[in-house]
């Protein structure tokens, strides 16, 4: 039996490695990976917390987070591709018509 | 059929409406139609609810129509009521009437105009607010039309505003009416506030009764008088009717010569019963009318604008209607009014009848030797020349005569003096005017000789009516030593007018001064013949020896000059240094510092915004972990 506390450290150390990525990787593509491993860190922490409180609840929100996180995708790669359309490149360094 | 007389100012109010809103769409056959029988509509409920007048008997005088409250606060009220008595009924038919003929002589005259259909608009709104003046039950709504035909004034002075200086006029003649009204609205006020009524009976209930005294009074006629100086065009305030000479000249006889101006001489004559209390305020009437009336006349003199010699002329034949006011003798001076109303118009209209004929011009010395090309202008405006000279048995000389003998019965010899000088001026520079236009060798430019044409008959016929009425109008007012009872005006305007204490002159006086009238009349238009037709190098000799007097006369006593330098100058100078300094520096200092103060905090501020996501998400990972730790520690 696995104790519930080696699920947190796991969640923590899956969401700051998404977290450095995100900071460190110039592409728009591994920058979205990191973002999705940053969710699923906290999918993980969810069920680590259904497991540890013996309830369903946690469990369900993961389904939800599952779906969003499918549309989320879905539609942050046609972003990525029209932007990679418009401007033949997908470094984030590259896009800042925001600046003021 | 009397009850319906509220309909009268209503009709061309409703014309004006409709030209105002289709005017451009409709055929300018019918906009003339509906416009001239509009006023026409009203002269005939004028004269049915003059005859109306007539029958019932004076205790229900005067008839009062009120159509609503129009201002309640408290327990003060200000109805939106028209009166019909025996001086609004005078006025409204002479407004109408004139006006209407007017209307009729606009159709030929303004026919090729491009504003056609707004030039009826604005002379149906005219008549309207004159109608309004001169109908109304109280003071307020009086002064409703008294400001409705002033700016009709300045729409129609201004008609052709492509033209600087018509618009310039236009302007001139708003703003100097508009100091004079200053004291005409003080006036009401004490009026409002001491009285507590603004009614017309209400005011001469209080007034008769003892409840004004007299020092109120004179205060309250002078304030009221102040407004009827500039709008009468009186000394200082008279500036502005030489210059209103830039309308279209129907415009020029209907609101500068017949109705509008005259407006003050009606206001007096209504407020009568304060100006014979006051005493101090009928004598400062007298005197400042008899001073116009010469002083106006001295520079017709040199003139060589056509209508601008009338223009002074109306402003002495003003002064004249105000010494019969002056002097007490109101119903003198309404009398002058409504022959006035007849002969200037009728001078006018001829006026522009020359003017048409000739393209245009307007100066004298183009002119001259017409008499041949223009067979119906001249006798027309030979009668309004003679009748305006006060030549006898003409409208002119009975009611100068009126307001002379007055004068003089009532001892004021200083003002009669003034209004003798003054009838031998107002003479020599009618017949100067006709010498010059219509005898004598042509002068005029040869393009102008080539369309040299007499006026169609929807102009000449109008000028004949007028011709008739400025012949015959005046023998409602014979004199009494032609026979008593003769003098039916006097009678018809008694119960508005109570002759306070009449004078009576004997019989031999009163003879002689109608024979000193006649012959100074007869001394001015010989005077008049000498210098312009026996020996026309009399003026030019005359200039030669007294040159300053000719040209402070030619340059009408630098007048203009004066205000121009004293009141207009420092106030355009004094605006521009405000304007410099304040308006500039202080008021733009303000809005443009709060406008570069939150463009410079924008500026600052955008440097947060580097358009980078990672900087963005950095942020975002700050706030987090600073959040998380208050909520954990």
């Amino acid at each position: 039996m696995i104790p519930g506390s080696y699920f947190f450290i796991l969640s923590v150390i899956l969401f700051i490695l998404g977290v450095i990525a995100f900071f460190v990787k110039r592409d728009l593509i591994t920058q979205f990976l990191s973002i999705e491993v940053m969710l699923n860190a906290g999918n993980l922490a969810f069920i680590a917390f259904a497991r540890a409180l013996n309830s369903l609840h946690g469990q369900v929100i993961v389904f939800f987070i599952i779906t969003v996180a499918a549309a989320e995708a879905a539609v942050g790669l046609a972003i990525i591709l029209l932007i990679f359309r418009q401007k033949k490149t997908i470094k984030s360094e590259d896009m800042n018509l925001m600046k003021g | 059929m009397t009850e319906i007389f509220w309909l009268i100012p209503f009709i061309p109010l409703l014309s004006s409406f409709i030209l105002a809103i289709f005017g451009r769409t409709l055929p300018k056959k019918y906009i003339s139609i509906q416009a001239c029988l509009a006023v026409f509509a009203s002269f005939i409920i004028s004269v049915i609810s003059f005859f109306g007048l007539l029958k019932i008997s004076q205790e229900s005088y005067p008839l009062i129509k009120s159509l609503f409250t129009w201002i309640a606060s408290g327990s003060f009220t200000i109805n939106f009521s028209l009166q019909f008595d025996s001086l609004s009924a005078v006025m409204a038919m002479v407004v109408s009437g004139v006006g209407f003929i007017i209307h009729v002589y606009s159709v030929g005259y303004m026919d090729k105009d491009k504003g056609y259909s707004r030039y009826f608009t604005y002379l149906n709104l005219f008549t309207f607010a004159m109608l309004l003046l001169v109908m109304s039950s109280n003071i307020v709504l009086m002064f409703v039309g008294w400001e409705g035909v002033g700016l009709c004034s300045y729409l129609l002075i201004g008609f052709w505003f492509e033209k600087e200086s018509a618009a310039n006029a236009g302007k001139k003649a708003f703003i100097v009416t508009r100091i004079g009204d200053l004291g005409f609205l003080l006036g009401i006020f004490f009026i409002i506030v001491h009285i507590g009524s603004a009614e017309f009976t209400a005011i001469n209930q209080a007034i008769s009764g003892g409840a004004v005294t007299q020092g109120l009074a004179t205060l309250i006629a002078l304030l009221l008088f102040m407004g009827a100086v500039g709008k009468s065009a009186q000394i200082p305030l008279y500036v502005w009717l030489p210059d209103a000479m830039e309308g279209p000249t129907p415009v020029s006889a209907l609101i500068h010569a017949a109705t509008m101006v005259t407006a003050g001489v009606y206001m007096v004559c209504r407020m009568n019963l304060l100006y014979t209390l006051s005493g101090t305020a009928a004598l400062v009437v007298g005197i400042i009318g008899a001073v116009t009336a010469v002083y106006a006349a001295t520079m017709a003199l040199t003139q060589n604008d056509i209508k601008r010699v009338l223009a002074y002329s109306t402003i002495s034949q003003i002064g004249y209607m105000f010494i019969g006011c002056g002097v007490g003798a109101y119903s003198a001076g309404m009398f002058h009014l409504y022959t006035h109303a007849f002969f200037k118009s009728l001078l006018f209209l001829s006026a522009g009848s020359v003017m048409h004929a000739l393209s245009g011009e307007l100066d004298m010395r183009k002119m001259g030797g017409l008499k041949k090309y223009l067979p119906f202008t001249y006798p027309a405006f030979l009668i309004g020349a003679i009748a305006i000279a006060g030549v006898p048995f003409l409208s002119g000389f009975f009611s100068k005569d009126a307001i002379l003998t007055q004068a003089f019965a009532h001892k004021q010899y200083f003002i009669w003096i003034l209004g003798v000088l003054g009838a031998i001026l107002t003479a020599f520079y009618m017949f100067r005017l006709i010498f010059l236009t219509f005898h004598g060798k042509e002068r005029l430019e040869p393009e102008a000789k080539e369309h040299l044409h007499e006026s169609p008959p929807v102009m000449t016929i109008p000028l004949g009516v007028l011709a008739f009425f400025s012949t015959i109008a005046g023998f409602i007012g014979v004199p009494v030593v032609f026979g008593k009872k003769l003098n039916w005006f006097n009678q018809f305007l008694e119960p508005v007018m109570k002759p306070g204490h009449e004078p009576h002159l004997s019989i031999q006086t009163e003879w002689l001064l109608i024979l000193i009238s006649v012959a100074v009349a007869l001394l001015g238009i010989y005077i008049a013949y000498i210098f312009y037709i026996k020996k026309p190098q009399t003026p030019h000799q005359l200039n030669a020896k007294f040159p300053y007097i000719y040209k402070l006369l030619y340059n009408k006593y630098y007048v203009d000059e004066i205000y121009n330098a004293v009141f207009v100058k420092p106030t355009v100078r004094g605006s521009e240094i405000i304007y410099d300094n304040f308006d500039l520096k202080v008021i733009d200092g303000a809005v443009n510092g709060s406008a570069s103060v939150t463009g410079l905090s924008g500026k600052i501020l955008s440097y947060l915004q580097t358009g980078l996501i990672k900087d963005y998400a950095l942020v975002f990972l700050f706030g987090v972990i600073l959040f998380l730790g208050y909520l954990l520690f």
